[in-house]
C-alpha cells in the first residue's frame, strides 16, 4: 500500500505506470458540511469504493498540506452563492473546478441553508499516454485500459459525467437524510459541530455505497 | 437558580402535548412529541449543568405530577375497572395505558415469584427517536433519558392506592440491547383510601 500512495503523490514517476492503470480510476473525495454562516460542521475524506476501490483517500497534496482541500472547497463558496439562485433544486451538481489540483466541487444545499460540498480529485497522472506509448508491452495494457475505462461509465473515471452526477446525487440525498436525523437530536444545537459517530458512520456507508 | 423555568411550566407544556397526541392522533405528528420531550430533557441537562442525577430526579418528579392527573383521564377514557391483582395492573399499564398515550405496547416480563416486581421491555420508545446522548463520557452512564415514564407510573398508581418504585435498568440509548424498566410494588395504600361513597 505504501507504493500505492506514492504512485499518486506529487513525486510519482513514470516508473509506476503499471500500477497507475489501476489507481487512475480511484478518486479521492473530501466532503464537508458548512453552516449557513460558513462554519465547518463536519468533514471527512475518503476514496473510491466502487469497482474494487479500497475507500482510502489519496490526495495529491502531501500529508502536511491536507488543508488545501479546505482552501479549495471554501474558495468555491462564491460560485455556490451564485449557483444557488439559478435553479430551485437542492442538488446543484458540479459547480466549480480548480484546475491546478484537478479538483471538482459538487454542491448540495439544504433548505435551511447548510451546504454540503464534495471535492473530487482524480489521482495524479503522469502523462501516461505520451510516456506510456514508448514502453512496449506495458503500454499496450496501459492505453487499452485507459481508453476503455476512461470512457466507461465508471464514476471515478469522469467527475463531470452524468453517471457521476447521479451517483453524487444519491450520495448527497442519503447524507441529507442522516443530517436531518442528526439535526433532530435534542442534544444537537444548530450550528454546532457534528460529532456524532453514528452520523460519521452513515456518511462513510453512503460513500461506500455510491462513490 | 431562580431563573430556571419551574418544573411546573415544563410539565404543563408536556401534558398538553401528550394529551393532544392521544385525542387527535391524526393531527399531531409524532415528531412533535419527540422533539418537545427531547428539548425538555436537553434543557434540563443544561439548567442542571449536566448533573444527570438531578436531571433524572427532576424528570421523575415531573412524571409523578403528570401521572397524578393522567390517571383520571385514563380511567375516564378507558372505562376500565379495578384490577384484581398486581399482575392485572401490569397488563393494564402495558396494554392499555402505554397504548393509549404513546401508542406502544411494552412487554411485561421477569416477574418475581411473589408477583410484586416485573419489568417492562420497550421494543420502541417514541420519546427517544433521533436521540443520541451527549458524548461527554458521563451521560451514557448516568442519564436515564426516558425517566419521566417512571414518574408517570409512580404518580398514577399512587392515585389508585398502589405505592410503587420504578426505575430504568437498561436503555438502548446507552448502548444496551433493550430498554427495560423495573417496577416494584411497595405496598397497597390502605390507610389513605378516600372515603367510600354512600
Amino acid at each position: 500500500m505504501a507504493a500505492a500512495s506514492k504512485a499518486t503523490s506529487f513525486n510519482s514517476s513514470t516508473a509506476h505506470l503499471g500500477l497507475n492503470n489501476h489507481f487512475r480510476l480511484k478518486m479521492s473525495y473530501y466532503f464537508t458540511i458548512l453552516s449557513p454562516t460558513d462554519t465547518p460542521l463536519f468533514n471527512i475524506a475518503f476514496g473510491t469504493s466502487k469497482g474494487g476501490g479500497d475507500g482510502i483517500a489519496r490526495f495529491r497534496f502531501p500529508e502536511t498540506a491536507q488543508y488545501m482541500n479546505q482552501f479549495i472547497i471554501h474558495s468555491s463558496l462564491d460560485i455556490l452563492e451564485e449557483a444557488q439562485w439559478t435553479n430551485g433544486g437542492m442538488y446543484l451538481k458540479h459547480i466549480d473546478t480548480y484546475p491546478p489540483a484537478a479538483a471538482y466541487i459538487t454542491a448540495f444545499l439544504t433548505p435551511s441553508g447548510a451546504r454540503f460540498l464534495l471535492l473530487h480529485q482524480p489521482p495524479h497522472l503522469p502523462s501516461s499516454t505520451s510516456t506510456g506509448s514508448g514502453l512496449g508491452s506495458s503500454s499496450l495494457l496501459g492505453s487499452a485500459g485507459s481508453t476503455t475505462r476512461a470512457s466507461s461509465s465508471s464514476i471515478a473515471a469522469n467527475p463531470t459525467s452524468p453517471q457521476t452526477e447521479e451517483a453524487v446525487r444519491q450520495f448527497m440525498n442519503e447524507v441529507y437524510e442522516s443530517y436531518v436525523k442528526t439535526a433532530m437530536n435534542p442534544f444537537y444545537r444548530q450550528g454546532m459541530e457534528i460529532k456524532s459517530p453514528v452520523f460519521r458512520s452513515r456518511v462513510t456507508a453512503a460513500g461506500k455505497k455510491w462513490l | 437558580m431562580n431563573q430556571l423555568a419551574s418544573p411546573c411550566h415544563y410539565r404543563t407544556q408536556l401534558i398538553g402535548f401528550i394529551h393532544m397526541r392521544r385525542t387527535r392522533v391524526d393531527k399531531v405528528n409524532a415528531e412533535l412529541v419527540t422533539l418537545t420531550y427531547g428539548t425538555l430533557v436537553a434543557q434540563l441537562c443544561q439548567d442542571y449543568d449536566s448533573n444527570y442525577q438531578d436531571v433524572n430526579k427532576q424528570l421523575d418528579k415531573m412524571g409523578y405530577n403528570i401521572g397524578m392527573r393522567l390517571i383520571e383521564d385514563f380511567l375516564a377514557k378507558s372505562g376500565v375497572g379495578r384490577c384484581a391483582n398486581f399482575r392485572e395492573t401490569a397488563d393494564m399499564i402495558a396494554k392499555v395505558g402505554f397504548k393509549i398515550f404513546l401508542n406502544v405496547t411494552p412487554t411485561v416480563t421477569n416477574w418475581t415469584s411473589d408477583n410484586t416486581q416485573f419489568s417492562l421491555i420497550f421494543e420502541e420508545n417514541p420519546l427517544a427517536d433521533f436521540v443520541e446522548l451527549p458524548d461527554d463520557g458521563r451521560a451514557q452512564d448516568e442519564l436515564w433519558f426516558s425517566n419521566i415514564l417512571c414518574g408517570v407510573l409512580r404518580g398514577s398508581l399512587e392515585m389508585v392506592q398502589m405505592q410503587i418504585e420504578a426505575h430504568f435498568v437498561s436503555d438502548v440509548l446507552r448502548g444496551d440491547d433493550t430498554t427495560e424498566m423495573r417496577v416494584s410494588l411497595v405496598r397497597y395504600i390502605e390507610d389513605e383510601m378516600p372515603p367510600e361513597e354512600e
